[in-house]
């Protein structure tokens, strides 16, 4: 799937990187469905603004070892970014906007799934969504002091897993 | 979720029904073959393709789960 990215750069970022605000981010999703062992692996990375940061992320489904009623699923994800001089800023602001949006996008998820059951889910979507932007604004905050305070340093090019 | 080409979307959506109806019905259980979607796979498709390229998405030269080959815990 080809997808399109709404997150907005942060003004930091605007003034430093001022030709990655005119272009959306563009992802590309690769799954491979595997109805006979019963696993789903998704691939997601950023096909474009890619001399500013690339996020990689893997999603492995598959059935739970210990209980085959449960479904677990494994995430990782590679932040990098080779810009000299303010690479490890910009990757400690992918991982924190990244933390953020799994923080919502697992919500999401948890809320959706208990519908699906028939469980009431212990809150509303209204508030489910509303802890989950506070929590993706504390951590974005968080991020956005380190990055600033990284952004004049010298950086390092290792990539950061999660 | 509309598609990337805002003409494309109600193209979109029909595909999509049709997806998801043969993908929940027959794929995972376990009865892969006819292809009911193709038509309306092929009309989606020719739409999103003059979108990219009026976008300008740079979808050339990428391999399918791209850099995912021989990703590890401690990649550098």
């Amino acid at each position: 799937r080809l997808l399109t990215k709404t997150n907005r750069l942060p003004r930091w970022a605007e003034r430093f990187f001022p030709a990655n605000v005119a272009h959306s981010v563009y992802i590309l999703e690769d799954s491979i469905v595997d109805p006979k062992n019963r696993t789903m692996t998704t691939f997601t990375w950023n096909i474009n603004h890619a001399r500013l940061m690339v996020v990689e992320e893997r999603c492995v489904y598959q059935v739970n070892p210990e209980n085959s009623n449960w479904t677990e699923v494994k995430r990782e994800a590679w932040v990098s970014s080779s810009l000299f001089g303010v690479s490890r800023a910009i990757q400690e602001f992918g991982l924190a906007r990244f933390k953020s949006n799994v923080t919502k996008s697992t919500k999401g998820f948890e809320y959706v799934l208990a519908r699906m059951q028939g469980e009431a889910p212990s809150k509303t979507l209204v508030e489910t969504a509303k802890e989950a932007t506070e929590k993706a604004k504390e951590t974005a905050l968080a991020a956005t002091e380190k990055a600033k305070d990284l952004a004049s340093k010298a950086a390092t090019k290792k990539k950061q897993y999660v | 979720m509309n598609s990337v080409g805002e003409a494309c979307t109600e193209l979109k959506r029909e595909y999509d029904q049709c997806f998801n109806r043969w993908f929940a019905e027959k794929f995972l259980k376990g009865e892969s073959d006819g292809d009911p979607c193709g038509q309306l796979f092929k009309r989606y498709q020719l739409c999103v393709q003059k979108a990219i390229k009026e976008k300008d998405i740079p979808i050339e030269g990428l391999e399918f789960m791209g850099p995912s080959k021989g990703k590890t815990e401690n990649s550098s």
